[in-house]
């Protein structure tokens, strides 16, 4: 079985930088990335972006090259197109690359997996022509593709602005921007202006997407609520419904962009058993990693989104972070080095931490997202509504698992992680409590669907090695 | 706090301990006699023998050292669609009761051969009311052809079936619900009290219930709670692990011990017999022989992908067969446990239940007490 | 399938062709695109119905997370498409409802 000191799942920002950092110190390393290369999503096709025009997705998107660079210069195993489907106690790395599974050992491990878009459901979010914002700059960057026309976009966060920028500046005619943030999270948000201000970089940015945004001539709409997607017979979207200033709106659109948020993408990190904590600012479960990003599964580091959100720039410093103690810890590097090279990292990323309560307390998702009406599909999968959750609640299912085994909530093939945040809430919501005494689905490996024959001749290849 | 407590608790004329499908039949099969029944069930994070039940209504190859047992399951078996249809007419729940017969497949001839001297010498003692085929390779394809030729051959039993496991504890909780049942969740029973005269005082963190009789139906949880009542439940965990996979069109008809396609249309492939302990996780080794057994027996699913997979602990006691008794010491309090909640329901919500109730019953349950087992 | 896609491509870095097949007809995709984008580019909306309800459904988060993009590539069904590239000579089947198990699946692999 093949050794490393370090694997890695992800090549994305942390990913890439936490490799470069600890192929630096001359550690042994695996980097494993389910794509067909590197960048995550965030830097996704950085290696070769599709667009000619580099001003549509603008300067953010190609500091990636930065990474980019060092991380191909880099003595390390990448392998991509590759799924880890498990990872056990022991630090056993199962994967999957082209239809056979085989296991690795690592002496440490980091999962740098990153964020999703959070799930937020709403009625007639299932219906063809309603894609994540996240998904259209996804098309962006890996295939210059653009969403038909005419295009809306519904939701609330910094990604839903940029998004909406970077389609205009392609030359996307966008119909309507509905910005479905809530009154009240202004005024929540001004208490930790303290900590936006620490990070004014990043707030004048953010106040210059904006300035840009209304400068364009996009109509944006502020305060939107009651967000609905309605079909025709062919089943497919055809209007939005909203309301807004009161009055009942809809526009005719095949089209409809939406976003509230990411959180991070939790699936690895739970199978493994780590301790996750429920993050109220961020409305989301997190695990639980020292300063290091260690967790208490010991030698598993979580580098990145994955830990908590905090955007890009604090996903590479945060993999550099990781691969350092990793290095201290296998005898590379003195603590001294360590804390020597951590010091302006941690200083570097002081304002991109402080802004982040201010960020999650201004874009926290409006109720109907959260708490979704009764006829809103919640488990895409199994089609399983909010109301038939609330209703297993209310026959007392306790939790999650209780309200997956009546309903089948979560038994589909994305293992929840389209459903899981938005059940808990709900049981939450029925039986009085909170998301954080409710709990989690149980989530076992493997994390994604692999076929019998791959299971069955789980490290066969291996074994055939003389 | 659980929404359902809200009313001060008073007494009851059964307490159950255990919401899963033991205690849930019995508490559907009392209801059904105008009793008052409360069960007592812990939280989300519980261990549940019946979420990770398999669905077979299984007769063929049960009691083979225990006539008893063996008569007990095929009482079950005849008595499911009673039970099945009361379940439907009371919530509208169709369980997918399917007692077609079932297929054990053999993959080896020695083992083909054992099983079925095994069976001939059940039908000896059933006085033949014990049907069952032997097949060969052949003549088991012809009858399932998605079979593989790969395979030694099976026995096949005209007894044997399927259901819906989790259709049915959800059907159980609503009737229960619907005929007036009460039940108090989300934490464990601390201590349970026989009361001087009588009766049995169920103690929780912040409830106090006092029930005339009281049933230990907590699957492993009956080991600790036993001893308080003058019984003994010597249950310990065994791990199967069970694979579920995606939803395809129906194409296995028969229900066998390894491999069955539920009513959703997903393939449920297990299983193994391991000592963890109280770990319900899995592993890669298991979970690839099992895919590989299931490969084997029906070569149509290798291309067809995993989607879930879990550790289901049985609830064994030492010789694998149920225990039903009634404490000695203090009379109204019974333990009930078996690691075939779903076969045996129908006689958890029939027969047992009238023994439960002092009433004369037909089949004899001294077989099942407690005092074989050495203390 | 439709012709006239509602997506549109704009100017791209290269412009390397790789010709697939959707549901029997011949698809001009672009080197990079995922089979999920190719099914959008060419128009191919609905992309599934469900297994439960035959309810119709299309790529929803492009990342691996939703599972709506599941499609037959190859002969392997329920594949994610966003999650493999397309590649000269691919043969894509758009999904209807559950999998089909057929006679010929039930010989195949002996």
């Amino acid at each position: 079985m093949k050794q490393y000191d370090l694997v890695i799942v992800g090549a994305g920002p942390a990913g890439m930088a936490a490799a470069s950092a600890a192929a630096e110190q001359g550690l042994t390393v695996a980097v494993l990335d389910e794509q067909a290369a590197p960048g995550g999503q965030i830097y996704r096709a950085i290696s070769a972006p599709a667009l000619r025009d580099e001003g549509i997705l603008g300067a953010d998107y190609y500091h990636g090259r930065s990474l980019l660079a060092p991380f191909k210069a880099a003595r390390v195993d990448y392998m991509a197109s590759t799924t880890v489907w498990e990872i056990t106690g022991a630090r056993e790395v199962r994967l999957s690359v082209q239809g056979r599974a085989r296991t690795l050992q690592a002496r440490r491990i980091l999962l740098a997996t990153g964020a999703q878009e959070r799930p937020a459901p709403f009625p007639g979010w299932q219906l063809p022509g309603v894609m994540s914002c996240g998904a259209a700059q996804i098309m962006l960057k890996t295939s210059g593709l653009t969403p038909p026309t005419p295009l809306v976009l519904a939701g609330s966060g910094p990604l839903l602005l940029l998004i909406a920028l970077q389609l205009h500046w392609a030359g996307v005619t966008i119909a309507a921007v509905l910005d479905t943030t809530p009154k009240e999270n202004y005024l929540e948000a001004g208490r930790h202006l303290g900590g936006a201000l620490r990070g004014w970089k990043m707030l004048l940015k953010g106040l210059g997407y904006l300035a840009k945004l209304k400068r364009s001539g996009v109509p944006c709409l502020s305060r939107v609520g009651d967000l609905r997607a309605e079909a025709d017979d062919s089943g497919k979207l055809t209007r939005v419904r909203f309301r807004h200033k009161g009055r009942e709106q809809s526009l005719d659109t095949n089209s409809l962009l939406v976003h509230q948020g990411v959180v991070p993408n939790v699936q690895l990190s739970r199978a493994i058993g780590i301790d996750h904590r429920w993050d109220e600012l961020q409305l989301c479960w997190r695990p639980a990693t020292d300063a290091w990003g260690e967790t208490d599964i010991e030698g598993i580091f979580i580098a990145g989104d994955g830990a908590g959100i905090g955007g890009a720039v604090a996903a590479e410093q945060a993999g550099r972070l990781a691969a350092w103690q990793v290095a201290r810890q296998l005898g590379r590097m003195s603590p001294n080095e360590r804390d020597r090279l951590a010091a302006p990292v941690r200083r570097a990323l002081a304002p991109v931490l402080a802004i982040r309560p201010f960020l999650d307390v201004l874009y926290r998702p409006a109720g109907e997202f959260l708490r979704p009406a009764d006829d809103t599909l919640v488990c895409r999968c199994e089609e399983v509504t909010a109301g038939d959750i609330r209703r297993y609640a209310r026959l007392g299912c306790t939790g999650p698992n209780q309200t997956k085994a009546f309903s089948r909530v979560g038994m589909g093939p994305c293992q929840g992680r389209m459903c899981g945040l938005t059940v808990a809430q709900l049981i939450a919501d029925t039986r009085q409590t909170t998301p954080a005494e409710v709990g989690y689905y149980r989530i076992r490996s493997p994390i994604k669907p692999l076929t019998l024959k791959e299971l069955a001749g789980l490290d066969d290849a291996d074994r055939k090695q003389p | 706090m659980s929404v359902r407590n809200h009313d001060n608790p008073g007494e009851t004329d059964v307490a159950i301990i255990g919401g899963g499908l033991v205690g849930m039949s019995l508490a559907y099969g009392l209801l059904r006699q105008g009793k008052r029944v409360t069960v007592f069930d812990e939280g989300d994070q519980a261990l549940r023998a019946s979420r990770g039940n398999f669905g077979l209504v299984w007769v063929q190859g049960k009691g083979d050292t225990c006539p008893e047992y063996a008569r007990l399951s095929r009482l079950s078996a005849r008595l499911w669609p009673e039970l099945a249809a009361s379940l439907q007419q009371d919530t509208g729940i169709d369980i997918e009761l399917r007692q077609q017969g079932g297929l054990y497949i053999c993959l080896e001839q020695d083992a083909l051969r054992q099983r079925a001297e095994m069976l001939a010498r059940m039908q000896q003692q059933a006085g033949g009311d014990y049907p069952f085929e032997v097949l060969s390779a052949a003549q088991a394809r012809a009858k399932e052809p998605a079979l593989g030729s790969d395979i030694a051959g099976a026995t096949w039993s005209p007894m044997d079936g399927h259901l819906n496991p989790l259709l049915l504890l959800n059907a159980l909780h609503q009737a229960f619900a619907a005929r007036g049942g009460r039940l108090i969740n989300g934490r464990p029973v601390q201590r349970i009290q026989p009361r001087r005269g009588g009766g049995f005082d169920v103690q929780l963190s912040d409830t106090r219930l006092w029930a005339n009789q009281l049933v230990l139906a907590a699957g492993l949880g009956n080991k600790a709670l036993a001893p308080q009542l003058g019984l003994h439940a010597p249950v310990e965990p065994n791990r199967g692990q069970v694979l579920i996979t995606e939803r395809l069109r129906p194409f296995i008809s028969y229900p066998t011990g390894h491999v069955r396609q539920t009513g959703e249309g997903t393939v449920q492939l297990g299983d193994s017999k391991e000592d963890v302990g109280l770990d319900t996780g899995t592993t890669a080794e298991e979970i690839g022989k099992i895919a590989a057994r299931a490969i084997r027996m029906y070569p149509a699913l290798e291309k067809v992908r995993l989607i879930r997979a879990w550790g289901a602990l049985r609830v064994m006691t030492p010789d694998g067969y149920p225990i039903y008794q009634q404490s000695a010491q203090y009379p109204g309090a019974y333990v009930v446990t078996c690691h075939s909640g779903v076969t045996l329901g129908a006689v958890h919500a029939g027969p047992l239940v009238d023994w439960l109730l002092g009433k004369d019953i037909d089949i004899s349950l001294e077989a099942f007490s407690a005092d074989r087992f050495p203390l | 399938m439709q012709t006239d896609s509602p997506f549109n491509r704009l100017a791209t870095a290269t412009a390397d062709t790789v010709t697939i097949e959707i549901d029997g007809r011949p698809f001009n995709a672009r080197e990079g695109d995922s089979v999920a984008a190719a099914l959008l580019a060419a128009g191919c909306i609905p992309s599934r119905t469900t297994p439960v309800s035959g309810s119709p459904r299309a790529p929803y988060c492009m990342m691996g997370v939703c599972f709506e993009c599941l499609v037959e590539v190859d002969g392997l069904a329920n594949v994610q498409g966003c999650m493999v590239q397309v590649a000269e000579g691919m043969k894509v089947r758009r999904q209807s409802g559950a999998r089909e198990m057929t006679v010929g699946d039930f010989h195949e692999a002996v």
